[in-house]
């Protein structure tokens, strides 16, 4: 047998291409005969639009056509809405998505009133400034509180508030359990606005062909299928005419799930009126107003716990900013509200929450998808709690884990899936255990930190825990099929953005087929090789499109025995796959070629038996029955700088369980990349809105993410409790690492202050100037 | 304003004669006009190290030069590096070894920074490497693994190096 590569540190099948500057991005697309279209966008955030005037543009040099939302015509129309909400009771939603052109109001900066279309996009953007639009400027508002008061500017006329939904969630009965609680912590907890920052902006590229009645377009998107099926409806045509390429991505971290773009829809519109192909390239300057944001959420919260420490309840009450428009439906603030209850048994949980509408570009998920708040709560709830108690803050964990035996576990509220929250499996004090010894917590309390401070020192440390609801459904797709090359070929229809897809559901097949990993060659993102499929969201691509790899890949190995049990005269139990061969077990020189096989399998004359099927070809689906919940432990030493508040990570503590392992090497890679994101998204990334809705700090220059010398070295641990619900017990991993780095900076910052003063750390994203200010505002 | 000026460059050992509008950005002469894809484009103003390419051994950051600017100079992306998968590039190497490039994006950038960075200090301590990291974003990474990544290309040059000696010491 082959030595199976399930589990093992495989390198990147896709390395190679990428090292070299052979990988084809979006903006890599060049065609003949091309346009380049840049976007007019308002600069209020709330402005009646009452006209547009294009005629000096028109008339530039170079400029190919111009157009409004009035040129749209029929094709005008608000986007449509991505999610519907779940089925919770008493439930309210408010639908507004954005259209393709602001037309009669602008509701954010960044909003799209115009596009132009240039033989360069340097032209392009030249004429932008002759355009002359007639903005009559009315208050925007900005500050989701505000958004609620009653004489508050709206952000849609018609609705007479600024409330988008309205969500109620509970279990047991907080009320009645309060009254018997020793200690009671309630607080108002805030988390503001970052964007994702994927190093690669958003681009789409389109090409009508008027002759073969085809749309071709390429496009940074984490699901090409649903783009497709959605833009066919649009254009009026079947969803055979329409082909999308999600090629190489630069980085999505959800929101380029986000569907659909009002540039999505705009530009494969602008290429069959022109009939020629057209580019549009988002530069960073717009990536931080036109790609959706996350993050604003204030709460307040309150956790009942017994004198033991264990916790009676939580109570949340929560607003959510959605931004102008609510494509996305309520997956952030669910996801927040569902997060929270964590590793922990809480028996009785009462969580509120409004979904407002402000005067800023949509929020979509973004790598952790609202979880961030309500690990955050939930976090900085029990380190309140134990403080109140005296109780160590590790302790106060363990007292409230949910046992080994209770799984499959039942939370008793609807989550982002539609499905109750039901946690699949888990094992959560060995990953509380590890965390806690790898960090040396003990020993740090006990011995180190004592003796640091008495040299002047301020130091601390910090644990945290979360799940993360990973591999939901509905379903993914995969083909498989043995080449005549002799290589074997993995399509799926899920995109890919630096996950190693190529490698991880290339092992998944070469276990079954006996390859070498490099021998199977995997496609993503192409709807016209596989055109069945939701997207890489959700960190479901691995658990979902990797089950349907091996459903499809156990199916060719079964028809390929077939085959070489035929070609071989042997019976298929005496057979193996090995090497790319199917071979006699024991008598290796009795063997026939993959190749040879799949050539046999497709016969160019002659009859076939009734029923043949041709090719070493399966094709499967899986659908998980609910989705798979991951967890883990972070913890952190961290020195401060009392003067600069500048801060050392002396040592930062992954522990993670996404169940069993594909690639440990590609997991650490997410972990890290997680925990770098949390780490700004704790102390660096915040937008900082004026009261006009227009972003302060709009640049990499001013908007900071790390660098490799904030972003601390790591330890990874790795437990691994396998998930019921696929067969290769899987959990999906890749936004994990984000979660809960904000509640780890605020507990292990307040301990290294605490002797400067007593504070507390109710806020995220933090920085210097931050940090500085809380402190001195107790002193 | 659209009036082009011949310049001549030499990328990647290549003599190329182009006529460019005096405004265009080298970034964009490189990828759009001469059509080297490798080089990637992340802020276009000067922050995310992306377009990092090397102008007379100099790592730069192509989207703070015009093309114009380039006239008589000597230049080199990605595509210089190594194009052969065969015999990939130390540093090539080490990030495959090491996992140091997810979506990939940042990592022509950052290999034309490191290159001859890893010239001038060949074996570099972890504290090292990161500075020199810091002049480019990776938002995919978290930096470990390219740390990593680097660390495992000073052992490769110099086991290069060295049997590049010894084979010179036999003759």
């Amino acid at each position: 047998m082959s030595e199976k590569v399930f589990g093992k540190r495989v390198k990147r099948n896709e390395d190679a291409r990428l090292l070299t500057g052979n990988a084809l991005f979006v903006d890599d697309v060049h065609l003949p005969h091309m346009g380049h279209i840049a976007f007019l966008r308002s600069p209020y955030a709330n402005a009646r639009i009452r006209s547009v005037d294009v005629s000096k543009a028109l008339e530039m040099e170079g400029v190919i056509a111009v157009f409004t939302a009035a040129d749209l015509g029929d094709y005008w129309k608000p986007a449509p809405l991505l999610l519907s909400p779940p089925p919770i009771e008493r439930l309210t939603f408010v639908e507004r998505t954005q259209p393709p052109l602001a037309k009669d109001f602008a509701r954010y900066v960044g909003e799209p009133v115009a596009i132009v279309v240039a033989e360069d996009r340097y032209l392009a953007e030249d004429a932008l400034d002759l355009i002359v639009v007639d903005f009559a400027v009315r208050k925007p508002v900005v500050d989701m509180e505000q958004a609620l008061e009653k004489d508050a500017p709206l952000v849609h006329d018609e609705l007479g508030d600024n409330v988008a939904a309205h969500v109620i969630q509970t279990k047991g009965d907080y009320d009645a359990i309060v009254k018997m609680a020793e200690v009671v912590v309630a607080r108002r907890f805030d988390y503001d606005r970052g964007t994702a920052a994927a190093m690669e902006n958003r681009g789409v590229v389109a090409e009508w062909d008027a002759l073969s009645q085809r749309m071709t377009i390429w496009d940074t998107t984490q699901a090409p299928i649903p783009i497709r099926n959605g833009l066919a409806k649009m254009l009026g045509l079947s969803e055979n005419q329409v082909r999308v390429i999600a090629p190489f991505i630069g980085g999505g971290f959800g929101p380029k799930v986000m569907m659909f773009y009002q540039e999505e829809i705009v530009v494969p519109w602008v290429s069959m009126k022109l009939k020629r192909p057209v580019k549009w390239i988002e530069d960073r300057h717009e990536n931080f107003y036109a790609t959706s944001h996350e993050r604003s959420q204030i709460h307040q919260a309150e956790i009942a716990v017994s004198k033991e420490g264990k916790i009676l309840g939580i109570k949340d009450i929560f607003y959510h900013d959605t931004g102008a428009y609510d494509p996305y439906g309520l997956t952030d603030p669910i996801n927040s509200q569902c997060t929270l209850l964590g590793i922990y048994e809480v028996p009785n949980y009462y969580s509120d929450f409004k979904a407002v509408f402000t005067n800023k570009i949509f929020v979509t998920p973004f790598r952790g998808a609202g979880r961030q708040h309500g690990v955050f709560v939930m976090e900085r709830l029990l380190d309140l709690a134990a403080k109140e108690l005296g109780m160590d803050r590790v302790e106060i964990r363990r007292r409230n884990l949910i046992p080994p035996d209770a799984f499959p576990y039942d939370n008793k509220i609807i989550y982002q899936d539609f499905a109750p929250l039901v946690y699949d499996s888990g094992n959560y004090e060995p990953v509380l255990d590890k965390a806690r010894e790898m960090i040396g917590w003990e020993k740090f309390i006990r011995e180190e930190q004592p003796k640091l401070r008495a040299e002047g020192k301020h130091i601390g440390i910090g644990l945290v825990t979360y799940v993360e609801g990973t591999g939901i459904g509905p379903y993914e797709g995969a083909r498989v099929q043995v080449l005549e090359s002799g290589k074997v070929s993995v399509v799926t229809g899920v995109g890919t953005q630096g996950q190693s897809h190529f490698t991880t559901f290339a092992q998944i097949a070469a276990d079954q087929l006996g390859i070498d990993v490099g021998d199977v060659e995997v496609v993503t993102g192409d709807t016209d090789l596989f055109h069945w499929g939701t997207g890489t969201f959700a960190s479901r691509g691995a658990v979902v499109a990797g089950s349907a790899v091996h459903a499809a890949a156990l199916e060719v190995r079964q028809k390929t025995l077939n085959a070489a049990a035929a070609y071989l005269n042997a019976d298929e139990t005496d057979l193996e796959l090995v090497d790319g061969q199917a071979r006699v077990i024991g008598d290796p020189a009795r063997a026939v070629s993959f190749g040879t096989l799949a050539e046999e399998a497709n016969p160019l004359r002659g009859a076939v038996k009734p029923g043949t099927v041709p090719g070493l070809e399966a094709t499967s689906y899986f659908g998980p029955e609910r989705g798979a919940t991951a967890c883990g432990a972070h913890a952190m030493i961290v020195e401060v700088d009392p003067e600069t508040m500048e801060l050392t990570i002396h040592k930062y503590v992954v522990v993670h369980d996404c169940g069993v392992l594909i690639n440990p090497l590609v997991v650490d890679g997410q972990i890290h990349g997680g925990v770098a994101q949390g780490v700004g998204n704790a102390f660096y990334e915040r937008l900082a809105y004026d009261d006009w809705g227009t972003i302060q700090n709009a640049s990499l220059r001013d908007f900071l993410l790390p660098t490799a010398q904030e972003v601390p070295a790591m330890e990874v641990g790795h437990e691994e409790t396998p998930s019921p619900y696929n067969p290769l017990g899987m959990k999906g991993t890749g936004e994990a690492g984000a979660i809960p780095v904000g509640p780890l900076f605020a507990s292990a910052l307040e301990d290294a202050l605490s002797d400067l003063a007593d504070f507390e750390i109710l806020e995220i994203p933090l920085s210097h100037s931050i940090l500085w200010g809380i402190t001195q505002a107790v002193e | 304003m659209n009036k082009k000026i011949p310049i001549c460059v030499t990328v990647n050992g290549h003599l190329y004669e182009e006529d460019v509008e005096p405004r265009m950005l080298l970034s964009d002469f490189i990828r759009h006009q001469l059509r080297l894809k490798g080089t990637h484009v992340g802020c276009e103003h000067g922050v995310c190290g992306a377009c990092t390419i090397q102008f007379d051994g100099e790592p730069v950051r192509s989207c703070l030069m015009l093309a114009v600017q380039a006239d008589g100079h000597e230049i080199k992306t990605i595509e210089g590096l190594s194009a052969d998968i065969n015999a990939l590039h130390p540093l090539q190497e080490g990030f495959r070894e090491a996992h140091g490039l997810q979506c990939g994006y940042c990592t022509p950038g950052i290999l034309m920074t490191l290159e001859p960075f890893l010239d001038e200090n060949p074996m570099p301590t972890e504290e090292e490497i990161r500075h020199a990291l810091s002049g480019n974003l990776c938002r995919c990474t978290g930096y470990q693994h390219i740390v990593k990544g680097v660390s495992i290309a000073s052992e490769i040059r110099q086991q290069h190096l060295e049997d590049a000696s010894g084979e010179g010491g036999e003759k």
